[in-house]
């Protein structure tokens, strides 16, 4: 290896050395180089070069056939991209419909999973009970098994005569044909309350070509089987990270609020959660970005059926390039949805700066993550 | 500290032992609270353990039971005699191996520089590897078939792997380890004469074994259950791993009925390796979920 030759001649005598070994670090530049070249490479070519490819096609109406990156690849501008927002038609609706889909999802999913990994934090926190580790790792396996396999295990237990049916069966629930069932949750509500079909004010218009009506659906009972795949996969991972930020808020102030006599939701809502305030944050805007990238459960249980509510911007991108051909419109929502999410990355990133820069001493190891913090 | 005046800890014996039950309550409210989850999260798996060895009938008329009557082993027999599962098994192995030890390699070297070696460009390097990682992957399934597809890759075992030898938070784990051991050691070794690379090798690499085994067990699992990269890269039968072959059996490929002792047991055994690594390997995932909280 070149970079093991003697570096020692290096030394050069025109200034003392700043340091010892200061003439040994000689020839570090290349060492340097030569020690990131191989992740440099597989880096830029199958996550940098490809987002700049699919940048192209994007902008093209490539159809699979040979090169996109020929002439005879009709070139169209940012017509991939104003047919998803503003021509009416059928892009533009199934657009829609995902977004729709993975909001609803996302309501749902988001402060589902951080409500139960905060719960499980807080019982596995608890001093008085025995077998916590036991528990804690329970809590925890799901998050760490295929998604594909787990979906399979869900899709299961959700069939028409499956566990969970059983199970609301003995509760004297008639339980729902799960993954056959594309009625909206918050319609299927308003049914109950007497509202059975749709108002003609609701139906006869609304933003970028779906009407109010089914903007205002609600996750379809087939998403809520995937919502709570989710929710249940997930939560152990959060949950790992409320635990952590619990273990480090002192016995003692808990302690010390006992003792004035707080009661234990008082301890709770002012003592604990300030502490956790940050680790909340993180979680919450982690849950964010994560839960608009749903794509593998989508796959296995539902492919987007029934009747397009469990299609999600990235199962649509998926879709519309490799089912439908038309490569350009898939690629353009992709960006679309990475549009999204850096969003909610960028938010993120300024949260945890800002909690940096509040709170050095509970800022601990997220803050060497911000970029330049880390030169030593 | 008021309140301590106003209200001096003397209990008297009622109030102690209305304490006294009030803590005991609460245990047991504890206690069954812990139960009722910990069923939540592993009935599910206890579900598809019971369900695997059931006859379809059974698993249909039985959904919730996890014992299966009669016994039987047809549905595993069915995985390995009428599906392409051995070939899956193959595939899955193989990427998996090269490409944990691809990433504990060039991971630990490109964080091992930017740790410590001086080079120009390394703080513009650093913040490229935070930036990577805030790239989704999903957004990245059109881009990757493209440039695959472009390199003439697209279906085949380099397609499947190459891309995935590398990734900027195991580089993100590795970094942030390599600053928190001393230098001295490495400085020591240098001066005995010692290459950047040799000293990489046999002196840093020795004690960074925490590290390299998290970043192992994260490669390990990552690389087994990856599932959408497959997806992109190959759509030859012969090159599906076992999560794509898993996906493609339940979209229906498969005879009549349902078949879902089939399914589960092909997902049991999909899920086997990761669940005997979680056991022996805890505390790692424990670390390494911590740590992927932070690449965010």
């Amino acid at each position: 290896m070149t970079t093991e030759a003697p570096a020692a001649p290096a030394t050069t005598g025109e200034r003392p050395p700043r340091r010892t070994g200061r003439g040994i670090r000689g020839n570090e530049n290349l060492a340097g180089w030569l020690f990131v070249a191989p992740v440099i490479v597989i880096l830029g070519l199958f996550l940098l070069l490809p987002i700049l490819m699919a940048l192209w096609v994007s902008l093209t109406d490539w159809n699979g056939q040979g090169s996109p990156f020929t002439t005879q690849v009709p070139f169209v501008g940012v017509d991939n991209y104003t047919t998803l927002f503003t021509e009416d038609g059928l892009a533009r609706r199934d657009l829609m419909t995902s977004i729709r889909n993975n909001i609803y999802y996302v309501a749902i999913v988001v402060p589902a999973q951080t409500a139960l990994a905060l719960g499980l934090a807080l019982i596995v926190n608890n001093r008085m009970l025995r077998g916590k580790a036991f528990f804690r790792s329970a809590f925890y396996f799901p998050s760490v098994t295929s998604s594909v396999a787990i979906s399979v295990v869900f899709l299961f237990l959700f069939a028409n005569s499956g566990a969970v049916n059983q199970l609301l069966g003995v509760l004297g629930i008639d339980g729902p044909q799960w993954f056959a069932d594309s009625r909206g949750v918050l319609h299927l509500l308003l049914a109950t309350l007497g509202l059975d079909t749709a108002p003609a004010a609701l139906t006869d218009g609304g933003p970028f070509g779906l009407s109010w009506w089914d903007w205002l659906s609600g996750p379809s009972v087939a998403m809520t089987s995937i919502i709570a795949l989710v929710v249940w996969t997930t939560s152990g991972t959060f949950m790992l990270m409320f635990l952590a930020a619990l273990q480090s808020v002192p016995v003692a102030l808990d302690e010390a609020s006992t003792l004035d006599g707080a009661s234990r939701w008082q301890r709770f809502r002012h003592v604990t959660l300030p502490m956790i305030r940050a680790t909340t944050f993180l979680v919450l805007t982690l849950g964010l970005i994560g839960s608009w990238q749903v794509f593998d459960q989508v796959y296995v249980m539902s492919q987007g059926e029934p009747a397009k509510t469990t299609i999600t911007p990235a199962y649509l991108s998926y879709r519309t390039a490799f089912r439908d051909f038309d490569y350009g419109s898939g690629a353009a929502i992709s960006f679309v949805l990475f549009l999204i999410i850096i969003v909610f990355t960028l938010l993120q990133r300024r949260v945890m700066a800002d909690r940096d820069t509040d709170a050095p001493a509970a800022g601990r190891r997220w803050r060497r993550r911000v970029p330049g913090g880390s030169s030593s | 500290m008021t309140a301590l005046t106003a209200r001096p800890p003397v209990a008297t014996p009622t109030r102690r032992d209305r304490r006294a039950a009030r803590t005991l309550a609460s245990r047991i409210l504890g206690y069954a609270v812990l139960i009722f989850f910990g069923l939540v999260f592993l009935y599910p798996f206890v579900i598809q353990l019971g369900n695997s060895f059931k006859t379809e009938p059974d698993a249909a008329a039985n959904p919730l039971s996890p014992f299966a009557d009669p016994v039987t082993t047809a549905g595993f027999e069915r995985i390995f005699a009428g599906t392409n599962f051995p070939l899956w098994l193959g595939n899955s192995l193989l990427v998996t191996v090269l490409v944990t030890l691809g990433r504990v390699f060039f991971d630990s070297l490109a964080g091992y520089a930017l740790a410590r070696l001086r080079f120009r460009g390394r703080a513009g390097l650093f913040a490229a590897v935070i930036a990577v990682m805030a790239v989704p992957g999903v957004v990245l399934l059109i881009p990757k078939f493209l440039v695959l597809n472009q390199l003439g890759i697209y279906n085949s075992y380099a397609g499947l792997i190459v891309p995935l030898l590398a990734d900027a938070a195991g580089v993100f784990i590795m970094k942030q380890f390599f600053e928190s051991i001393p230098v001295s050691v490495e400085e020591a070794a240098r001066i005995d004469g010692a290459g950047v690379f040799r000293t990489y090798w046999s002196v840093v690499l020795p004690m960074a074994r925490p590290a390299l085994i998290t970043l192992t067990i994260l490669s390990f699992q990552g690389s087994w259950n990856e599932f959408p990269h497959s997806l992109v890269s190959v759509q030859d039968p012969d090159l599906f791993t076992l999560p794509r072959g898993l996906a493609d059996l339940v979209s229906g490929s498969l005879g009549k009925g349902t078949q879902y002792p089939l399914k589960l047991g092909a997902a049991l055994l999909a899920t086997i390796p990761v669940a005997v690594l979680f056991v022996v390997f805890q505390r790692y995932f424990v670390r390494g979920g911590n740590e992927g909280a932070e690449k965010g």
